[in-house]
């Protein structure tokens, strides 16, 4: 990381698999880094105190409030923002998770909605890579509570999640024909 | 784009703006940019009552990158605007009337920039007493006048029969009388108040903005920049929720005035914190109600005050007011009552619409009355609701006779029916969640009911139209059609809906929505539940004029069409569904374009003495059952289970309408237990979601949900509006809950710790029943 003379510093970064720089102001967020500097506006800026979970990112693979997150403690780092979750295959390209989403009818206005897509992204890929057959309501609820929605009272997002996790499993499977789960 | 069959009335399709918003690239109001813009903040007073002695921009022009700095004074139109009355200043003018007004705005190069000039924007202020107590403020002769007419914004009575009269008083075996209050509540959608202003060649501006309604934005914006309407072209960004906090406008005035004033786009957007203060409330309610009853619990009479505290500016409190009063007693039959509603001006925030818009607070009372007499008659709940419940032909408080079905009873009986969850075992969350206070040692579980009326439409004789301009043609020997309307998409899933109206009616798979502007007619409000109503009834009627012209059409080219034919699967058919002509081969070249308003049935005013007229265009109505477990050492509250049942008239779309219940559900307990703007004379204490909480998925327990359908004949397929219904009950039901497993009168929603720990230090040592 540098720092030029007028106290502006430039990050470099890794989003979504791609080495990005940037210069940003000292005491940046990640998010306003992500969202004005990368032209990456799908975190989303609801509270900016990590109280809503709408600005959920992976950072080196941990799911993070990238509100929360100086822009520069991420120089050198992974992140991964909903954007990068679909991977190439088009603008109508999801992952299993985005599709749970619309399938179960989890989208409203859609505000909380890339948060709460990394969030359940993360939960169930830990789900899946631990071997566990079943995400319980508890344990769904806990894993989400990070994460606020004004529209939908959650029903349909715990749907999402059970279809997500059940995608995901199956793939999980299919990529390891071997083992079996636990 | 929705393709095939099954994207028509009464499926499910997915929602045509999914796949952006699951992807991160839906366009919200706040992601928008524009080439060399300019970024606004604004100035606001951190006194609830103060007059203005002097502004001194001196030191904010200063700041480097700064293009301007308004106040008052440049405001080109006119300085006043509001939704129903023009009382509220663009900035303010010579005084502040409430914690947060906008005073003046700045535009500068980059943010930080727009926030330090703000900051240093030099505003002498004389510091004033505020009012902050609506009852003194409408009663009391003394009380300072917040406005120069005096402190009361309406007040409205209602009158039926003899409820004050000695021998109607004696009739009641049993008299309940009791106040209720209900705290300010904030709508706290997600994504904060945001826009772009754009200024055009022609010395106008482009507004994109997130509003529930674009042409009433207009309406009020264009006099204040002194421009003639048609040159203000508004279109709708991306809406992060509204739930009636998008009905007045935040930012859009003071964007176009930077826009204008500087010749450059202006992008504002609230944080957070400014969101709080750049939006009106639920009006905070005081009500003091009577209720006599038969001992076989059947109404004797009823008599209310309701007092609703609408801040500084009117906003929509005159028509909340209405609501109140109009729907004062609840779904019930009552011979004899007397309402008084009342909405006041105060130094308290301002307040106007929150889904279920004065029906709300209503229905905490009225419900709180019925399980209070049901107590004291030891009747059960839900049959002294069944006994009083109104039904289709009933007369209301207001003499309106309801003309659809009205199943309440059917409603009760179904939610009496629906599983409880099993007892509390060892390993059910405790309330408080995962925090090691307690084994749960002081849990008790209680059960309450609420039910729920609310009106669905504008009321009170508003020329409450839509309009829907629809496109019909053929493209590569496929039919298209596009729908186009100014209403607001705010996640309810509005856009879905009018494809699905327009593949049903035209028989086509292909139907593209067009992006809501201003260059097609008013849609009306995305509020009162209406939207599928009344954009529904006008996208279906512009469909049924362009079918019209098909048929024209095909009749001039020689096919039998007759009486009873209709669009099917890219074909005209005939009454028996037999294949006349084929759709695209009509059309040829031809465009078909319809445009149509559509209005619902009239409605008449309320008289000011009596309160008698029929007011309402459509009656909806909830009904919820919850289950709590309260720790009455600790005060805690855990939801458990939430179950509602809900007359829809027909169901259009069964995952819009169920996320449309659940979320609604969700509201009302947030009021029951979470949320509350807390004001401290006049100064609001906890603008952050750190401090001003809305249910997390942890606080939300599972819902059972039973939908009925009982279509009413006057609306576009049958449909009942059903987006307020279960905010309004779901409180109510909760507040029982938690009187059920407390034994506390508990007057007050939202019930916080205080109110069950203190006065549960008294039920220490009974018995567990």
């Amino acid at each position: 990381m540098r720092q030029s003379t007028d106290g502006v510093i430039v990050l470099r970064v890794s989003v979504n698999g791609e080495s990005r720089s940037a210069e940003v102001s000292p005491g940046v967020s990640l998010l306003t880094a992500l969202r004005e500097q990368f032209g990456l506006p799908g975190a989303k800026n609801a509270c900016e105190q990590g109280e809503c979970g709408s600005c959920t990112v992976y950072l080196d693979g941990d799911p993070v409030c990238s509100c929360l997150v100086a822009a520069a403690q991420a120089e050198g780092r992974q992140v991964r923002t909903v954007e990068g979750l679909a991977g190439a295959g088009g603008p109508a390209a999801q992952d299993a998770v985005q599709r749970a989403f619309l399938a179960c009818g989890a989208v409203q206005c859609g505000f909380c909605t890339p948060g709460l897509v990394v969030a359940v992204h993360d939960l169930v890929h830990r789900t899946a890579e631990n071997h566990s057959e079943d995400l319980d309501d508890a344990t769904i609820r806990e894993a989400l509570a990070g994460n606020l929605c004004r529209c939908t009272g959650y029903e349909k997002i715990i749907e999402a999640v059970r279809q997500a996790a059940a995608d995901v499993r199956s793939e999980h499977r299919s990529q390891r024909p071997g083992q079996v789960a636990a | 784009m929705i393709e095939g069959p099954a994207a028509g009335i009464g499926d499910s399709p997915p929602r045509p703006d999914g796949i952006p918003k699951v992807r991160g690239e839906f366009a919200y109001a706040s992601d928008l940019s524009a080439p060399g813009m300019l970024h606004g903040a604004t100035v606001r007073s951190p006194h609830p009552r103060a007059l203005i002695k002097d502004i001194d921009v001196g030191p904010a022009l200063a700041v480097p990158g700064v293009r301007a700095v308004l106040t008052h004074d440049d405001v080109p139109g006119t300085k006043y605007y509001g939704l129903i009355s023009q009382d509220c200043p663009v900035l303010a003018v010579g005084e502040v009337r409430y914690h947060g007004e906008p005073v003046a705005i700045v535009a500068a190069d980059d943010l930080a920039a727009a926030q330090r000039a703000a900051k240093a924007v030099v505003v002498d202020y004389e510091i004033l007493d505020p009012v902050t107590d609506a009852r003194a403020a409408l009663f009391d002769p003394l009380c300072p006048k917040v406005h120069p007419g005096g402190n009361v914004v309406r007040h409205q009575p209602v009158r039926r029969g003899r409820p004050g009269d000695a021998d109607i008083r004696a009739l009641a075996d049993v008299t309940v009388t009791r106040e209720y209050q209900v705290g300010m509540q904030d709508q706290a959608f997600l994504g904060p108040e945001a826009g772009l202003a754009v200024p055009t060649a022609n010395g106008g501006v482009e507004l994109h903005v997130a509003t529930q309604w674009l042409h009433a934005d207009l309406e009020q914006i264009a006099p204040c920049l002194g421009l003639a309407p048609e040159l203000v072209q508004m279109t709708l960004a991306g809406v992060g929720g509204a739930f009636g906090g998008r009905e007045d406008l935040s930012m859009q005035i003071h964007a176009a005035l930077l826009a204008l004033r500087t010749g450059r786009p202006v992008k504002m957007a609230y944080n957070r914190r400014e969101s709080f203060f750049g939006h009106v409330h639920r009006h905070p309610a005081v009500m003091r109600y009577t209720h006599g009853a038969k001992r076989d619990g059947t109404l004797v009479f009823v008599t209310a005050e309701i007092l609703l505290d609408g801040g500084a500016y009117a906003s929509t409190t005159e028509a909340v007011v209405g609501n109140a009063a109009s729907l004062g007693v609840g779904p019930y039959e009552v011979e004899h009552l007397a309402i008084d509603a009342y909405g006041a001006y105060t130094n308290n925030p301002p307040c106007g619409a929150m889904r279920g818009f004065g029906a709300v607070q209503a229905c905490f009372a009225y419900e709180s009355q019925m399980d209070a007499l049901a107590a004291e008659l030891g009747m059960d709940p839900l049959e002294i609701r069944a006994r009083n419940a109104v039904k289709q032909g009933s007369v209301t408080a207001t003499g309106q006779v309801i003309e659809a079905a009205a199943p309440l009873a059917e409603m009760l009986s179904e939610l009496r029916a629906m599983p409880l969850p099993p007892q509390r075992s060892a390993r059910d969350l405790l309330p408080g969640g995962y925090g090691n206070t307690t084994h749960g040692e002081g849990v008790r579980r209680g059960v309450g009911y609420g039910v729920g009326i609310k009106n669905i439409c504008y009321s009170e004789g508003f020329d409450d139209y839509s309009t829907a301009r629809v496109t019909l043609s053929a493209e590569n020997g496929e039919p298209v059609a596009l729908v186009h309307t100014a209403a607001a998409e705010v996640g309810q899933g509005l856009v879905t809906l009018q494809g699905q109206i327009a593949r049903t009616e035209l028989g086509v798979g292909r139907v593209t929505v067009g992006r809501a502007d201003t260059t097609v007619g008013s849609a009306g409000s995305s509020s009162a539940s209406r939207q599928s109503y009344m954009t529904g009834g006008a996208v279906k009627a512009a469909c049924e004029a362009v079918r019209e012209r098909v048929f024209d059409l095909a009749r001039e080219a020689g096919f039998p069409v007759g009486p009873g034919s209709r669009l099917e699967g890219g074909k005209i058919v005939s009454a028996s569904g037999e294949p006349l002509a084929d759709l695209s081969r009509v059309l040829g070249a031809t465009t078909i374009e319809q445009t149509r308003e559509y209005r619902h049935r009239p409605t008449g005013l309320l008289d000011k003495l009596t309160g008698q007229g029929s007011s309402h265009v459509q009656f909806a109505f909830a009904a919820h059952r919850a289950v709590v477990d309260v720790d009455v050492e600790l005060g805690l509250i855990r939801v458990v289970r939430l179950d509602v049942v809900q007359d829809v008239g027909r169901i259009l779309h069964r995952q819009s309408l169920e996320g449309q219940i659940q979320g609604g559900t969700a509201q009302g307990l947030g009021l029951a237990v979470l949320e509350e703007i807390v004001t401290v004379d006049g100064t609001v204490r906890n603008p952050s979601f750190t401090d001003y909480l809305i249910p997390t998925i942890l606080d939300m327990p599972p819902m059972g949900m039973r939908i009925l359908e009982y279509p009413d004949p006057a609306a576009p397929y049958g449909l009942r509006g059903a987006g307020e219904p279960p905010t309004l009950s779901s409180t109510p039901a909760i507040a029982a809950a938690v009187r059920d497993a407390t034994g506390l009168a508990l007057t007050r929603v939202p019930i916080r710790p205080e109110h069950i720990a203190l006065a549960g230090l008294a039920l220490t040592g009974t018995a567990d029943d």
